[in-house]
This record gives structure tokens, sequence and C-alpha cells, in this order.
């Protein structure tokens, strides 16, 4: 009985701090950020005190050393006496190939299968529609191997390779193309296509001024074509054609000279973007079918043309739903070239998180590493399409 | 022709012109509208005609569906060989589970179904009975399928197949969607050390692709467990599912808590729901309706990463097709195991969506113009 009546007013106190709202809510995250505390805490003593037990220390120190394996498929200078890092270099550097041509093709095709879609012709509709349903069903692992096997066990052996144009070779080892010897002229003609896009965003930007001013309308896009294309073009022909192709060559069991695309890189770039294009089908399909169809008589009741309606009434607005998505698409093709493992291309994740790491035994390193990259890809990608959607968003009244 | 007399007003409605109703109005209107709709229709024809008869020979006309090795089946067609589909068709459900025990999975497959009608469909009898049945589910299954109290334990190394897509797919949708909803509800909260805690959590996950992640739990997570522990490597790949899809779900959730209107939230409080209340009976139920596609979006993307286990050694489907092929009586049919799997996949992951269609029409109360 005087137990009850002694615990009475500890019970009040403790009570009546859970019941104020500002107490109650450092409490709560007082608690919380004991418990995350302590896992951490308990997780890293137990890798500090497994390392001991092992003889193992944290160090970097092997990236420096030999790595003693080879990559078949490189774009800098890299032989199996170079270092772990370099590999990682090579690595990382194969992993940012894929995604940029995955990211340019997967855009193409998918605005293509969008306006398909969007079509009314019911039949072209309706195969856009199984094609897109097929490819997001199924998972992008099997796509990049179905590719691969058919790559691998479909085409001929250098011996009788396919052969376009006597320029091209498609074999089983590879996709053999001819590789370009650029003479000093040429730079010329480099020189004029960046003037050429120096230009036209000068004069676009010249041309708004003037329709804001005086609403005379001068035809920019044919303009710019000119500049950027029409022009260096000309100057390529009238300087004799600058570039000598290097064509490959049949010499014993496979083809010399050229250049040679890996099947590896064909089929885990041309799986990830048919893959990631029905996604982006489906979201510019969306995206343009929520502008309202009172935007379009709008614009016509002004006068405006069919395709001077879509260019500055519906696409600019489309865009705005579009392209937030299509970031996030963007970052899913980018984190899904690291299933090039399973067809051993080499990324990040096959050289520094695979073979460096097995050679090693720097698990703790390498996938750190590996991890520390594709955060860092991540954040920049989602920050140049925020920086970009607040640009877009500023239009908007 | 005589024509019968109407008094003016009594006229029966005709019936609409012939040229605007039926099959060829239809294809006027669909097909062949203008010059360039006619160009898509023979376009997608022409492409069609490439495409069909090929394919067509490849699977069935042209196919072999008996036989005794690869050499068998190209004796008889040219197609695809699916004998070897047939003979494997056993390895590619159970994988390595033992022979006798495969009543086990059969019946958490059966078992399964059960627990999923009361779920799916919400006019199935008994539902009520039939969800705590579903709640109950996975730890029945799991106790079924590692056995132990009375049944004679399998180790999950033996695990394989489509009967491992299930596990890993089902784990993994049973438990995000409830740590993916605390995270989300995390992120909105106003206490500053969870929130930032979520933040960090979710912006992590969603930034590495789940096979580093497969890594580190392979490779990594031995070290970060008290010295001695043996953990096995199918559950710490499930912790791994389980937390890279609650990253995502908790993206999907928060669109939709963003989506209600801090009215909801203000009436709740000023009727005196606490947090708990307020979330469970005004927030959440509107929320969660909202984010209905892209949860089961996230579904989908989770079932359909299961297949990146084999990249760590785990036998699913497409890591026993991989394995079958180094058989030397049916190398190079990769072809027929991969597109095999994908019909499986394509199966489940279209049934979900369609799903989904349905459940959102369902659960549509709004003014649907």
């Amino acid at each position: 009985m005087s137990e009850a009546i002694a615990s009475q007013p500890q019970r009040n106190i403790i009570s009546r701090l859970w019941n104020d709202k500002e107490t109650r809510s450092v409490i709560i995250q007082i608690i919380a950020f004991a418990a995350i505390f302590a896992f951490f805490f308990f997780m890293v003593r137990n890798a500090i005190s497994n390392l001991e037990s092992i003889g193992k220390d944290i160090s970097l120190d092997f990236l420096s050393q030999p790595s003693s394996y080879d990559i078949s498929q490189s774009l800098i200078e890299y032989s199996s006496r170079s270092t772990h890092f370099r590999a990682m270099i090579v690595g990382i550097l194969n992993t940012l190939l894929v995604a940029v041509f995955g990211v340019i093709l997967a855009t193409l095709v998918g605005f293509l299968l969008g306006v398909l879609r969007l079509s009314k012709n019911w039949l072209t509709n309706r195969l856009a529609y199984v094609y897109i349903e097929y490819v997001r069903n199924v998972p992008v692992l099997l796509h990049i191997l179905l590719l691969h096997g058919i790559i691998v066990h479909s085409l001929p052996l250098p011996k009788n390779a396919l052969n376009l144009g006597d320029a091209a070779f498609l074999t089983n080892r590879g996709f053999f193309i001819p590789s370009p010897n650029f003479e000093p002229l040429f730079w010329v003609v480099t020189g004029l296509f960046a003037a050429g896009i120096i230009f036209s965003i000068w004069f676009s930007r010249y041309a708004h001024k003037v329709q804001d001013a005086t609403g005379r309308h001068y035809p920019v896009f044919w303009i710019n074509l000119g500049a950027i294309i029409v022009v260096p073009v000309l100057a390529y022909f009238i300087l004799g054609s600058p570039i000598t192709w290097e064509i490959p060559e049949l010499a014993g069991f496979n083809f010399k000279g050229g250049m040679v695309v890996r099947p590896e890189f064909v089929a885990l770039w041309i799986a990830l973007s048919f893959y990631t294009a029905a996604f982006i089908g489906e979201i510019v399909r969306s995206g343009i079918s929520a502008i309202s169809w009172g935007q379009t008589e709008a614009a016509a009741a002004l006068g405006l043309s069919r395709g001077r309606i879509l260019n500055l009434v519906i696409i600019p607005q489309a865009l705005r739903i579009i392209i937030p998505p299509l970031t996030s698409q963007y970052l899913n093709l980018t984190k899904n070239s690291s299933l090039a493992i399973a067809i051993g291309y080499m990324d990040i994740v096959a050289t520094i998180g695979g073979v460096t790491l097995n050679q090693t035994g720097r698990e703790m390193e390498s996938m750190t590493i590996v991890l520390l990259l594709y955060l860092t890809f991540s954040l920049l990608i989602s920050s140049f399409m925020n920086w970009y959607n607040k640009r877009i968003k500023l239009v908007e009244r | 022709m005589t024509e019968k007399n109407y008094i003016p007003g009594e006229h029966p409605d005709l019936p609409p012109p012939s040229n605007l109703i039926g099959p060829v109005a239809w294809i006027r209107d669909n097909l062949l509208s203008s010059p360039a709709n006619i160009i898509m229709t023979i376009l997608s024809v022409w492409f069609l005609y490439i495409v069909i008869p090929p394919t067509l020979n490849w699977f069935f006309l042209d196919a072999a569906f008996t036989g005794e090795d690869r050499n068998a089946c190209r004796a008889v067609a040219d197609g695809a060989c699916w004998a070897f589909i047939g003979e494997r068709f056993k390895l590619f459900t159970y994988g390595f589970y033992p022979e006798e025990h495969r009543w086990r999975v059969n019946l958490s497959f059966i078992l399964l179904i059960a627990a999923l009608i009361p779920v799916l469909f919400d006019k199935a009898p008994f539902r009520s009975l039939g969800l705590k049945f579903a709640m109950a589910f996975p730890f029945i299954a799991g106790w079924l399928l590692v056995g132990g109290l009375g049944l004679q334990p399998v180790p999950t190394s033996q695990f394989g197949g489509f009967m491992l897509t299930l596990v890993i797919g089902i784990t993994g949708i049973v438990f995000s969607l409830p740590i993916g909803i605390l995270l989300a509800l995390g992120r909105q909260s106003n206490l500053p050390i969870i929130k930032v805690f979520c933040v960090s959590f979710i912006e992590f996950i969603r930034g590495v692709p789940l096979i580093t992640l497969l890594f580190v739990a392979s490779t990594m997570l031995s070290y970060f467990l008290p010295p001695g522990t043996n953990f096995d490597l199918l559950l710490r790949v499930l912790i791994m599912v389980v937390l890279f899809s609650s990253g995502y779900m908790a993206e999907v959730i928060r669109g939709g808590l963003q989506a209600i209107p801090s009215g909801q939230i203000e009436a709740a409080d000023s009727m005196g729901l606490k947090y708990w209340q307020s979330m469970r009976l005004i927030v959440l139920p509107q929320a969660l309706k909202i984010s209905i596609p892209g949860i089961v979006n996230t579904f989908i993307g989770l079932y359909k990463d299961t297949t990146l286990v084999i990249i760590i050694g785990l036998l699913d489907p497409l890591g026993i097709g991989r394995a079958s092929l180094s058989d030397t009586k049916w190398t190079g049919l990769s072809t027929e195991v991969y597109i095999f799997v994908a019909i499986f996949f394509f199966i489940s992951c279209f049934g979900m969506s369609r799903y989904s269609l349905y459940l959102e029409n369902k659960l549509e109360t709004g003014h649907k113009r």
C-alpha cells in the first residue's frame, strides 16, 4: 500500500513528460539516436575484432600493386602489368561508356515508342503496346543474357564473318568496324563544327530577341542546321576528305586492324537501351497525353500550324512532366549496367568489385569503393537533373 | 418500292449509314484514315510479316519436343529444342530440393494460393479468417520449406528454380511494404534525427545497384557480425532484397503521403486522434490508395530483380538454366532456356500489373471523366 503511494508522483512525472509534445519528441530522438549509435558501434567493433583475428588491416595499398589480369575492352592503355587502380579506372570508363551510349539510344527509341503508342493507327499502336509490355515484364538480366547468347551462338566465326560492304564484319568474337585516322586538316572541320554550335546558340538568342521586339520570325532551325551540319560537311569535302579509314582484314583466325566492338558491349548496350526505352516510351506517352486537348485547340485557334503547335505548345509543357521520371530511368540504366558482370563485360563491379576483390581479398575496401562510385554517379545525375528541372520550372507563371 | 407514310415526327430512327459502322468503317477509321496512316499500316503489316512466320516456325512448327540430346533435336528440326526444357523441368521448378521432400514445396504452393485469394479479392468467402491465415502464411511456409520442429531440415543451399524465385519475391513483397511505410513516415516526420536517418538510408539504397548490395551480403557482411556466427547466405540475400525494395517503396509511398492535403491531418488532430491513430485511420488509407500503381511497380521490379541472385551463386531458374547449359549433351541451347524463363516471368509480372489496374478501378471513388 505504501509502495503504491510512493511510486505515484514518479509515474506522474514520467507520464507528464511523455504527454508533453516537445519533451516526448526529444525522448524519442534520444532513444533512436542511442539505438542507431549502438547498432553501428556493435558492427564496427565486430569488424575490428574479426579483422584482427584473421590478421587483416584496412589499407588501400593494394591499389598500387600490379593487377595481373587482362581486360578485353579498354578505352585507355592497359595491360596485366598495370596497377589495380588503373584497372578500376578502366572499369569506371567502361561503365560510363555503356551508360552514355545507352542513355542516347534509349532516349531515341523511347521517344519513338512513345510517339507510336500515341499513333491513331490501331495496328502500330498495338505493336508498340505489345513490345512495351513484353519488355517491361521480363527481367533485364534475362534480356542481356538472351541477346548475348544469340550473338555468341548464332553469329559466324571470323572465318565466315557476315560481311557488310567489305568494311564491317560481324562475327561472334565481336563486330569489326573501320577505325578513322584523323589527318591534321580534319581539325579545321572540327573547329568549324564547334564554331557552328556557338553560332547557333548566339543566333537562337538573337532571333528570340528580334521576335520579342519586332515580331519578325527567322527560320532558326534551318539556319542552325546549316551552321552546324552543312558548313562542316562542305568543308570536309573541299579539304579533300581528311580522314582515312583503316579497314579490318582477316588474318589467320581473327581480324586485324580497324576497331573491334566486343559482343559483351553490344549485348549489354542494346539490351539495356531497349529495356529502358520501353519505360521511357510509357513516360513519354503519359507526358504528352497529360496535356489537355484544349491547349491544342487554343493554339490552332491562334492559327499556328501543326508543327508549331507541337513545338511551341505541347512539347515544352510535356517535357516538364516527362523529365523527372526520365532522370530516374537514366539512373536505372546506369545502375543496371552493373549487370555487365553476368556476361563478362569489365565494368566497375567486374573489375574492382570482382577480379581485384578476389585476387587481393580486400572485400571491405573494394566494396566501399564500388558503393561510393555508384553513389557519386547517382548524386551527379540527380543534381544535374534537379538543376535542369528548376530551370524549366522558371518558365511557369 | 413502296414507302410507308408516317405522321410527321413519328418516323422511326433510321440505322446509321452502312459506311459508318461495321468492320469496313472500323478499318477505314483506324488503319486507313490518312496517307500517313496508310503508310504506317503498310509498315506494320510488313514488320509483322517479317517477324511472325520465322518466330512461329522456331517456336512450334520447326521445333523438336522430344529427343535424347541436342543432336537428336537437330536431326528432327532446325528450330527450338524444347526436349531440353522437358527433361530439366523438375530441376527448373524445385532446384536441388530433395526428391522425397518435394511434397513440402507443393503444399506450400497450394497454401500460397489459399492465402492469396482472400488478400486479393474482397468477395472471397470466409475472408476475415483467410486474412488471418495469410498473415501466418509466411511463417508456415518458412517452416515447411526449411524444416525443423518435427520436419527434417533442408539446407537452403538446395533451394532453387522457380521455388527460389517465389521465396525471395514473396518475402521481399511481404516485408518491404511495412518497412517502406515506416521509412516514408520517418522521412515526413518532424523529428530531425529520425528524418535524417530515414533520408540517408533511402538515398543510399536508391543510389547503388542491387548487385553491389548482394555482393556486400555475400562477401562483407560476415565481418560485421559477432565472431563465430554463421549466417545463412539465402537469409543474407533476403535481408538485402527487403532493405533494397523498402527504400524504393518508401519513395513511392512518400509521393502518396505528399498528395494528401494537410487539412486531413489537421482535421484528424482536431478530432483528438494521436499520431499513429491519425496515420492509420486517416492518412495512410488515402495515401496507399493513390500509390497503388507505384507500389505494384515496385513489387514487379523486386520480383524481376530476384534473377540477380545468380551472380552470387544462388540457383534461381536462370541459374539452373545456365548450369544446365554446361552439360555437353545440351550445349548451345541458351536461347531456349532464356525464353522459357522469360515466359515464366512475363506471366507473373503481367498478372501483377493487370491486378493493379483492377484494384485501381475498384478503389476509384473520385469523379472519373
